[in-house]
């Protein structure tokens, strides 16, 4: 971005923002818009305390297993949707419907079968993220190049080496940017599988500060959430760059 | 068949699933130490008959032997070049050449160990961790073919290798296989729609007529190339009329 020719780094206009929002807060316009200098305050004091440390737990350990079994279903599913005509033709339309759907509502659902807890919202993240993966690992391996698998073919590859030496390493760029939307979707998997439940992790501090009106407290936690899918995602995506790089020559 | 041909062809035809007849009973054989060119207009089904005998593709009739084995898909005995190079683009010149050892399970030093001699016998010695995006059409085919020479198969089938490099490359690219090969005693089967590359390069010419592609002539230009330089061999009278003969065959074929 450049202002009268000078170049302002991205984080500026960042700046600007929290500055408008400050004077917003001092106008008292509205009760839901605290300050946000006290926003931060709210924020100091909130992090350490022993409630928010364990609802971030829980909260990361639901992302990280919704999120590994999305990822370790969804990969495989996708190469082989991509090389077996039939798989990929029986699970095609699914795929298409679910990553289109509004998973959120099938949340309650969950809850009836899975039961109001943890399990529901590892599930949630599941589904939020995996059909995203499965469509760019399938797009992915579907554009590998044709000829490095003839290749590899000649020199006596076994099947399992066609796989992990040349059709994964050439789908790795699709690969990558599956992976980080379907991260970014877990993310809202977490939240708004917590907030249904409300009773355990992020959720509940956010029923919790909602409820009683502590929009400081709920200000922060909503910069924190922000701040942890936007900081994922840019590091998959810097990780896209690097491999990016080197797929530059297909 | 010669006593020394080591890829027999015996009555071999392609028919693809869409119905196209790519190949009609080709009977032939290649000599062992020998160049031998697989020429014709496009679409003849010279590619074909390349990957067929690398074990790429079956056929729907007939079958190819090497040494004197019945080919049922890709062997160690054959290696092959790419048309379009086929590198790994997220591999160094180092591995890309080591990469058919590497799919035999070659431990890693054993193998880059071999890589280096071949890089350095195709020219490219410093170039090892270069990546192929880095380098020109001329030099990523010297991987191609360095990769090919790695594995130390007896066979070395080419599909068209220079037609994505310019002409003064690919020249000298040419005079530098004749000496590897010559070299290194390999037996070289090569694509090529060059009538000039074919007379300058082959022991042996096979010559395919267009769809489907059958036995038109097998020519074997009697070129003494042993001392000769490159530019005497391209002034040498049977090498012209070499060139002439292929010609006066091939242009019936071109519409």
């Amino acid at each position: 971005m450049t202002l009268l020719g000078t170049r302002i780094p991205a984080s500026l206009s960042l700046m600007l923002w929290f500055i408008v929002w400050e004077l917003v807060g001092r106008a008292k316009l509205s009760t839901i818009f605290p300050p946000f200098s006290q926003v931060v305050v709210a924020g100091i004091t909130v992090l350490p305390s022993e409630k928010f440390l364990r609802a971030v737990e829980i909260s990361l350990r639901s992302f990280a297993i919704g999120m590994a079994l999305a990822l370790l279903i969804g990969i495989p599913t996708g190469v082989l949707m991509a090389r077996v005509e039939s798989v990929g033709r029986v699970f095609g339309t699914w795929v298409n419907i679910f990553v289109s759907a509004p998973i959120s509502a099938l949340v309650p659902i969950l809850m009836g079968v899975i039961g109001i807890g943890e399990g529901t919202v590892v599930v949630t993240v599941f589904l939020f993220a995996v059909f995203v993966i499965i469509l760019d690992v399938q797009v992915g391996t579907k554009k590998a190049d044709r000829s490095l698998v003839e290749m590899a073919r000649s020199f006596g590859a076994q099947r399992y080496q066609i796989y992990t030496k040349v059709l994964i390493l050439s789908a790795l760029p699709e690969i990558l940017a599956g992976v980080r939307l379907g991260a970014i979707r877990g993310v809202k998997g977490v939240v708004i599988g917590q907030l249904l439940i409300s009773i355990i992790g992020i959720g509940e501090l956010f029923e919790l500060y909602s409820k009683h009106f502590l929009m400081e407290e709920f200000w922060a936690l909503v910069i924190l959430v922000f701040a942890f899918a936007f900081l994922m995602s840019e590091a998959i995506a810097f990780l896209e760059r690097r491999v990016e790089y080197y797929a530059s020559a297909r | 068949m010669l006593a020394d041909t080591i890829v027999e062809v015996a009555g071999l035809g392609k028919t693809y699933e869409a119905g196209v007849e790519a190949l009609k009973d080709v009977t032939l054989g290649f000599a062992r130490g020998k160049l031998s060119t697989l020429l014709g207009p496009s679409g003849c089904g010279k590619t074909t008959l390349l990957k067929i005998i690398g074990g790429l593709i079956p056929p729907t009739a007939g079958e190819v032997r090497v040494e004197g084995k019945k080919v049922d898909g890709p062997g160690p005995e054959r290696a092959f070049v790419f048309q379009d190079f086929a590198l790994l683009p997220w591999a160094n010149v180092l591995r890309n050449v080591a990469f058919g050892l590497e799919l035999r399970g070659v431990p890693q030093d054993q193998r880059e160990e071999v890589a280096r001699k071949q890089i350095a016998e195709v020219g490219l010695a410093g170039f090892e961790t270069s990546y192929p995006h880095q380098l020109s059409g001329g030099m990523r085919q010297r991987v191609g073919l360095a990769r090919a020479l790695a594995v130390d198969a007896h066979i070395i089938l080419m599909d068209e290798p220079f037609s994505s490099v310019d002409e003064q490359t690919r020249r000298k690219f040419q005079e530098d296989l004749l000496d590897l090969l010559r070299h290194q005693q390999k037996t070289v089967l090569f694509v090529t729609h060059s009538i000039e590359e074919a007379a300058y390069l082959s022991d042996q010419i096979v010559l395919l007529t267009p769809r489907p592609g059958t036995l038109s002539r097998i020519i074997h230009p009697d070129i003494e190339r042993g001392r000769k330089s490159s530019d005497e061999i391209r002034r040498d009278k049977n090498y012209l009329d070499t060139v002439d003969e292929i010609w006066q065959i091939l242009k019936q074929y071109v519409a």
